[in-house]
């Protein structure tokens, strides 16, 4: 952990700004530019900007490795798993407009909110896995 | 939009983030210092995501902003920090690599004047995969962004393999890096990330 006070203090400002703006980007994302890559990205990079300041084993505490190698799957899960439930509804495979067959564009925009957050899950999970592996292996 | 006819503001933006990107890459190679050459990576990236955003792919510039400019240079800086921050100084004579290198460019240069000039709507990427997506996309799909709407369900495999691809890359990391830590690690938690240099 940085004694620069500056550091610490701007850090824990920025952070919540950064994860709140990775949620819109992931939650906007049908709307304006951005989707669930950028914003696992953008989530990411808020836990890395917390190890650079306060230290891998504070963000250890927040989100555990063990966690993290669950959740990469589980992004890839909630992508697959969607076209595995599109096509028990009687679609093909990652037709989303089986969810609501008399509606397919409100199924389409269900899909494509229930895909990209797995697509986050799984990018934000490996970019702080690979950060976190990286920088602990040095002093280790 | 008519977008063959770009305007003269965009125009001389344009020549100034090229004329950045070429001086950024330059000055990339001609470093002897890791660490500098690293920011200097970010910088050349950003520039990259400003060059898209004026060719109007709102999208790519945002993901080559985040992973070029963001998280990739965090990741290569990690990886100074476990090897070396100074190149090694040059020992062969640069002739040979330098004739490689301009004919290649030059055979590059070639092909571009093949290209479709930009925004062509006769061009093949115009053209052949069915336009009509822009146009049916809203209709389909209810979502205005129509990037998302090709990624995440006209093309919704592609999108599922890349998802795969980044899922596959944590793992391998994983697997690499990880087994060789867990047992320095078992005495003791007293990690730090070491970037405060």
């Amino acid at each position: 952990m940085t004694r620069l006070s500056i550091l610490r203090v701007m850090a824990k400002t920025l952070i919540p700004f950064i994860l709140l703006f990775a949620l819109y980007v992931q939650f906007h994302g049908d709307y304006g530019p951005g989707g669930g890559f950028q914003a696992g990205v953008i989530f990411a990079a808020g836990f890395v900007l917390y190890a650079l300041i306060f230290g891998l084993s504070a963000v250890r505490r927040v989100a555990p490795p063990r966690v993290l190698e669950v959740l990469l799957a589980i992004g890839v899960l909630i992508f697959a798993g969607t076209g595995v439930v599109t096509m028990l509804l009687g679609g093909a495979f990652l037709e989303y407009g089986a969810f609501t067959p008399e509606h397919p564009e409100h199924g389409q925009h269900w899909g494509l909110l229930i895909i990209e957050f797995g697509v986050g899950v799984t990018v934000a999970a490996v970019m702080i896995t690979v950060f976190a592996t990286f920088a602990g292996r040095g002093r280790a | 939009m008519t977008p063959s006819i770009v305007s003269l503001e965009v125009e001389l933006v344009t020549i100034m983030i090229l004329t950045l990107l070429a001086g950024t890459a330059i000055a990339v190679v001609r470093m002897r210092g890791l660490l500098p050459a690293v920011m200097l990576m970010g910088i050349y990236s950003f520039l990259g995501a400003s060059w898209m955003l004026l060719l109007d792919a709102p999208d790519v510039a945002f993901t080559e902003a985040a992973v070029g400019a963001g998280i990739s240079t965090v990741l290569v800086l990690a990886t100074l920090a476990l090897t070396t921050s100074r190149a090694k100084a040059q020992v062969r004579s640069p002739i040979l690599p330098l004739t490689v290198v301009i004919i290649t460019g030059a055979v590059l240069a070639y092909g571009t004047t093949d290209m479709p000039a930009f925004g062509d709507p006769t061009s093949p990427a115009n053209t052949y995969p069915d336009p009509s997506y822009v146009e049916r996309a809203d209709h389909d799909i209810h979502v205005p962004n129509v990037v998302t709407a090709v990624l995440g369900s006209y093309r919704g495999y592609d999108t599922l393999g890349e998802t795969v691809v980044i899922f596959t890359a944590g793992i391998g990391v994983l697997v690499l890096l990880r087994g060789s830590r867990s047992r320095p690690a078992a005495d003791g938690e007293g990690d730090e990330t070491g970037e405060d240099a």
